[in-house]
């Protein structure tokens, strides 16, 4: 079975961002990247479904050369081949205009399934995958806990609200996007990362960008804060004092 | 090309609820622009509920009913939705940001050319389309470019659905066409994994611990806190993701939804996903290490600190206060 995952490169979790000077986006400089966190669960799950099965698991990713870190790492935990998509202008690519990108890369690799994380960490628009389904023409089934290979296809375990769960059966090739928590993350080894040297990346151009995006990000900022927050302040007893004070007399819990 | 289309979502003849706060959505949206706002429910035997929203200030109710729509799947809803708006010809597609939605809506805004902007916090005159960004920690404006209709969810807690206006509508039964060999997914039963024997939501001062506990045997100190508290011990996805705490002490969009009297965060950043499974509880308090982090937007008192020093502390002040 080939597998590819696509990857996405986002600022780590608890990075502190500053609004740049243009509006537009986040300041970009100083600032650490990692792969966005439900590609890893997706990336996970490749390598699970390639032990019990076999085959392949190629990681692609787009963006600026800064990207090929995290399909290095992506290597190392024991992806086999790496596509690179190179493009320095994603900001200015709404959705489709990145599943394209994504999609042209991809069609010529045939892939059987093709799993990316339910959302990313940095924009949270949560379609690129599906979007990416109806680019290859192929059936898809989102935020999914658990995969299984079947005689025909695929059977899937997808999350919905409250608690509620649904299986769904598939044919192949399809596309899945994974939510976080199915599985444990692996950590590269010593070995994967050394093995990682020797692996292919292969880099292709992005096409270039449609003329105009259907949607446009005009601009970013702090949000209005929707309450009024009270800061309590001073040394670790003395918060606790405060605190203690608003659950006797206005929280009225003790 | 005119007008708004609210997609009402159901599920074998039940509404989810988000539905009337997109419709809410809708109708502002209609008057803020001056167009008229129309409905639509798909499914199979789903007249009553059209018949409901007769009641609702819209020009139209659309019914589409087919066999294949009894059950959800992308295809079915994807190709009999294209049909409808490409009849209706709406200029605004309005959706509730729900699992069903994320799942069909991306695809069907691909069949136009568009891409869904989603998971909307407020719409301001434009219209200009606010979302959030980096787990809430920055919000952005976005503005409808392309040329087709503007596909657009809200999340859910945004627009009140006591504020969809009363009024007269006419029902439309619209027929799609539909081919039973072009869905290619076969959906299963809904279920649980196990009966849920937490109930947080019945819970009037919970605690919740999230990532910034760092390690699974620094949930002690919390759980302490919640034990002085005599509160329920609850988490955030990453939390019980690493299997620290149970699935069902979870609160957010994938797990318990609480409004208690108290809600005291400790080390939780405060995703979306968290924020809309909390943010209706009475007094919030959070303590976090970083001065940004999206929790302290909902939170009625808030310490910038290390948790470390805090909670323990915290624990002590609780215990000793009760005597």
């Amino acid at each position: 079975m080939k597998i590819l995952v696509a990857i996405k490169q986002v600022p780590e979790r608890d990075a502190q961002v500053h609004v740049a000077a243009d509006g537009k986006w986040i300041d970009e400089s100083d600032l650490n990247y990692t792969i966005n966190e439900p590609d890893a669960y997706a990336l996970e799950e490749a390598l699970q479904l390639k032990e019990k099965n076999g085959g392949e698991v190629v990681v692609v990713c787009a963006g600026p050369e800064r990207v090929t870190s995290t399909l290095r790492e992506a290597l190392a935990k024991g992806a086999d081949r790496a596509i690179h998509i190179e493009a320095d202008d994603l900001g200015e690519r709404d959705t489709l205009g990145v599943a394209r990108i994504l999609a042209d890369a991809m069609k010529v690799e045939s892939p059987d399934l093709v799993l990316t994380g339910l959302q990313s960490d940095d924009l949270g628009l949560g379609q690129t995958g599906v979007v990416l389904a109806e680019l290859l023409g192929i059936p898809h089934a989102t935020i999914i806990m658990h995969v299984e290979v079947t005689g025909g296809g695929l059977k899937v375990k997808r999350e919905l609200e409250d608690g509620w769960f649904q299986h769904v059966e598939m044919p192949l090739p399809a596309l899945l996007t994974i939510q976080s928590g199915g599985n444990k993350l692996r950590y590269a080894t010593l070995m994967g990362i050394k093995k990682a040297k020797t692996k292919e990346t292969k880099t292709v151009q992005a096409a270039a960008a449609a003329a105009s995006p259907a949607i446009m990000l005009e601009r970013v900022y702090l949000p209005e804060k929707q309450k009024k927050t009270e800061m309590l302040t001073g040394t670790p007893d003395q918060v606790a004092a405060k605190i203690v004070e608003k659950l006797k007399f206005e929280v009225r819990v003790i | 090309m005119s007008g708004v289309l609210v997609v009402m979502e159901q599920r074998g003849g039940n509404w989810n609820r988000m539905s009337f706060e997109a419709l809410a959505a809708g109708q502002q949206l209609a008057a803020k622009l001056g167009v008229e706002c129309s409905a639509v429910v798909a499914g199979d035997g789903v007249a009553s509920l059209s018949a409901e929203l007769t009641g609702k200030k819209l020009a139209k109710v659309f019914t589409v009913e087919h066999p294949l729509l009894k059950t959800y799947t992308a295809d079915g809803y994807v190709a009999a939705l294209e049909q409808v708006v490409k009849q209706a010809a709406p200029a605004y597609v309005v959706f509730p940001h729900t699992y069903q939605v994320r799942d069909f809506a991306p695809a069907l805004a691909t069949r136009f050319g568009q891409v869904l902007i989603s998971d909307v916090i407020a719409v301001h005159d434009g219209p200009v389309f606010v979302r959030q960004l980096l787990q809430g920690k920055l919000n952005a404006d976005y503005k409808q470019t392309g040329a087709g209709p503007c596909f657009v969810s809200v999340q859910a807690g945004t627009f009140r659905a006591d504020a969809v206006e009363a009024g007269a509508a006419a029902v439309e039964a619209f027929a799609p066409t539909l081919d039973a060999a072009r869905i290619r997914n076969k959906p299963g039963e809904l279920f649980r994994e196990s009966a849920q024997t937490v109930d947080l939501s019945a819970a009037p001062v919970i605690v919740s611990v999230g990532r910034g506990i760092g390690e699974q045997e620094n949930i002690g100190i919390v759980e302490e806190l919640a034990k002085a508290l005599g509160a329920e011990l609850a988490a955030s996805r990453p939390i019980c993701d690493n299997g620290w705490l149970p699935m069902e002490r979870q609160v957010g969009s994938s797990g318990q939804t609480v409004s208690p009297k108290l809600y005291l965060a400790v080390g939780i950043s405060g995703a979306i996903q968290h924020l809309v499974g909390m943010k209706g509880s009475k007094t919030v308090i959070a303590i976090n290490k970083d001065e940004n982090a999206p929790i302290f937007e909902v939170a009625d008192y808030g310490v910038v600190g290390n948790l470390f020093e805090v909670v323990p502390a915290l624990t002590k002040a609780v215990l000793a206060a009760k005597g």
